[in-house]
């Protein structure tokens, strides 16, 4: 089983007709993913190489039946999207936009918890979801992921999550599913959100936590292997040496204070019994060994 | 970006924000004049974006015009931890009754608005919050709520600010959450925020840290840019377009991803190197933006060998290696470089290069045996 999402999701994706939403839109949908529609203002009635073109996400709902959306507009336009979104009924969001004003975020973030409370948020600013060999919603390369599990993988960053990815899959261990929840202040899912569901998944068996400095989900989600997962966690930190008080690329990367190191974050994870591996590639090795000796 | 005081001063005062009567002086004579515009005695303070200048004695009073200048002379051209001081803010000095502390910034486990305020202020919130951390009263603000004038003024109590303080302090902050939120601030803090002798409250310091990301709908920002000696670098890497940060070390970085550049940053380290740098060149490595990358670090005279990580997902490795060969026969490198490229059609990429490779252009097929042979070359 995956999480969050399998290949009976149907997506619409916001944002088709641009470049980056057609070039990964029809990416996804090459790679399986049922995407039935894309929104537009303004370009409703066109297509984007057979796939129609609706104004609005109510009508392309509507028309398609479509539940999830991937959110592929300018970061001035992100938020609005997004609510619109889960105005018209749709359950799942993946927002890939980076550079997102923190405030629209925070203020988008609590809008949806009031008022949609049954619309999960993935993002903003991540890579997205994928479900080898099922489905894939957002910017992950799919020749990169190998279907089939037993490992979940959830990831804070864009290009480690690929490269995580890449270390499982050429030694042969598949995924099951795998979450980029990005790397901003305000993500709409978190790690325990994904750490909760891949515990409850039966088909994933180990899971596989990557995370960097700054906040403190790793901490937080580190308390919550200790007390409520079963399933072997390998953790991976990046940021071992950035320097307090400077933006590692991410809104979310910095060290403020004592606040957000890596060393504290991977002696969270370590006391809550995870194994915590200091570069990828030992990551890698590391949940190849406990793959290899699952029951 | 942070904001020098006198810059969140005025932003402040955009959100009807009162602060002390006062002005910049990058002079002696303008310090003076500056005084006398402001009334005796004033307060000359060094401009940093850094804290505890007032330890290092970049904060001085002055009651006359010899007093202003002495004063400005000293503290013009100071060093405050690495900050070289090139402009003051002189202003008249309140008569002070209590200080207090006051802050909005987004509390990001909690995904909401964090209020704090004490009546512990002038001192470094941290220490309060290690020591004392009851004196602090914290509220959440929903950002869908916001944050109204009753609830400040509960907040303002439960924080037991002086009497005489409440109302007045219950007003600013509505303006100073107003300033937060409208404003795009990553950070608005007041410390010390003061009741005078005469029963006013206004702001004596302001920290402001802006967010970036909503440049596109403040134009006015504009000039708060600059002002501070950046590192040459990092301007550069800015004029670039590049997401650069200059450290001290002697291997220069250029990765893709911000997570794949920390965690090479952190695979030389472990292997017994340092990085003279953070960059990201984002999803893509075409031969323009590889280019700019090496000018960058070639003008980093610590540099003794490049580690090139890329890792191809969308952006396929045969791509990026034309990129690279098309950016080294552009740009001639001072330091031999080692690329590590992987992921999709690695192989094709690969080939591609090996015609290219050198004593000077290396390859290696893993992230921790490029930091290796990185590292050896800087020695």
């Amino acid at each position: 089983m995956s999480i969050f999402v399998d290949e009976t999701t149907t997506v619409l994706v916001q944002g088709l007709t641009g470049g980056q939403g057609r070039f990964h839109g029809l990416r996804n949908r090459d790679y399986g993913t049922k995407v039935l529609a894309g929104v537009t203002p303004g370009k409703g009635g066109t297509d984007v190489e057979g796939v129609p073109i609706y104004d609005t996400v109510a009508e392309a709902v509507g028309a398609t039946g479509a539940t999830a959306s991937f959110v592929v507009v300018p970061p001035r336009f992100a938020c609005d999207a997004i609510l619109e979104a889960a105005k018209a009924g749709i359950t799942f969001i993946v927002c890939i936009t980076e550079g997102i004003p923190a405030q629209d975020e925070a203020l988008a973030y609590n809008r949806l918890v009031r008022e949609f409370p049954a619309t999960r948020l993935l993002g903003p600013n991540c890579p997205g979801i994928i479900s080898p060999g099922k489905t894939n919603i957002g910017i992950t390369s799919g020749d990169i992921a190998l279907a089939g599990g037993p490992v979940g993988i959830v990831s804070r960053s864009g290009t480690l999550t690929y490269q995580a990815l890449h270390e499982l899959s050429q030694q042969g261990i598949g995924q099951t599913t795998c979450v980029g929840i990005g790397g901003d202040p305000v993500p709409g899912t978190n790690f325990i959100d994904c750490l909760e569901a891949f515990e409850a998944d039966p088909e994933t068996r180990a899971v596989m936590m990557i995370g960097e400095i700054g906040g403190s989900e790793e901490e937080r989600a580190a308390e919550f292997i200790g007390s409520r997962m079963t399933k072997p966690v390998v953790a991976y930190i990046a940021g071992v040496t950035a320097p307090p008080g400077r933006k590692m690329g991410h809104a979310g990367a910095i060290i403020s204070g004592s606040q957000g190191t890596a060393q504290a974050k991977m002696e969270a994870l370590e006391t809550a019994g995870a194994v915590v591996a200091a570069n990828p590639t030992e990551a890698g090795e590391k949940m190849v060994e406990i793959v290899r000796n699952l029951p | 970006m942070d904001l020098f005081e006198y810059q969140g001063k005025q932003y402040f005062a955009r959100f009807g924000i009162p602060t002390s009567p006062g002005g910049v002086a990058d002079t002696v004579a303008q310090a003076v004049e500056q005084a006398e515009l402001a009334g005796y005695p004033v307060v000359v303070k060094a401009q940093v974006k850094v804290g505890g200048r007032g330890k290092a004695g970049g904060i001085k009073l002055a009651g006359d015009a010899a007093k202003a200048a002495q004063a400005a002379e000293a503290i013009l051209g100071m060093d405050i931890k690495g900050h070289v001081v090139r402009r003051l803010w002189i202003e008249h000095a309140s008569d002070i009754a209590k200080e207090y502390y006051a802050s909005f910034t987004l509390d990001r486990p909690a995904k909401l608005h964090l209020g704090m305020l004490s009546a512990s202020g002038g001192v470094e919130i941290e220490e309060v919050a290690a020591t004392n951390p009851e004196a602090i009263a914290r509220l959440h603000v929903n950002p869908v709520d916001g944050l109204d004038e009753a609830t400040a003024r509960r907040w303002v109590d439960e924080a037991q600010l002086d009497e005489p303080a409440r109302d007045e302090a219950a007003r600013l902050l509505v303006r100073l959450y107003r300033c937060f939120v409208e404003g795009d601030c990553d950070l608005a803090e007041i410390n010390p925020l003061i009741l005078t002798t005469e029963g006013a409250v206004h702001a004596l310091d302001a920290k402001v840290t802006l967010d970036e990301n909503a440049t596109f709908r403040h134009p006015e920002w504009e000039e708060l840019a600059g002002g501070e000696a950046e590192d040459p670098r990092e301007q550069m890497a800015k004029e670039k377009g590049l997401n650069y940060i200059g450290l001290d070390g002697s291997v220069g970085i250029i990765a893709n991803g911000a997570g794949l550049a920390m965690s090479t940053l952190d695979v030389v380290n472990q292997v017994g190197g340092s990085a003279a740098n953070f960059l990201d060149i984002g999803g893509g490595a075409n031969a323009a933006v590889m280019s700019a990358a090496l000018e960058v670090i070639n003008s980093d005279a610590k540099v003794r060998s490049i580690l090139v990580n890329i890792f191809g997902g969308i952006t396929r490795v045969d791509d990026v290696a034309n990129g690279v060969i098309e950016a080294l026969s552009r740009v001639e490198i001072r330091s031999p470089i080692v690329l590590r490229l992987d992921g999709t059609n690695a192989e094709a990429g690969r080939a591609l290069l090996a015609p290219h490779l050198s004593e000077r252009v290396l390859a290696e097929p893993t992230m921790l045996s490029a930091a290796r042979r990185a590292v050896e070359l800087t020695r």
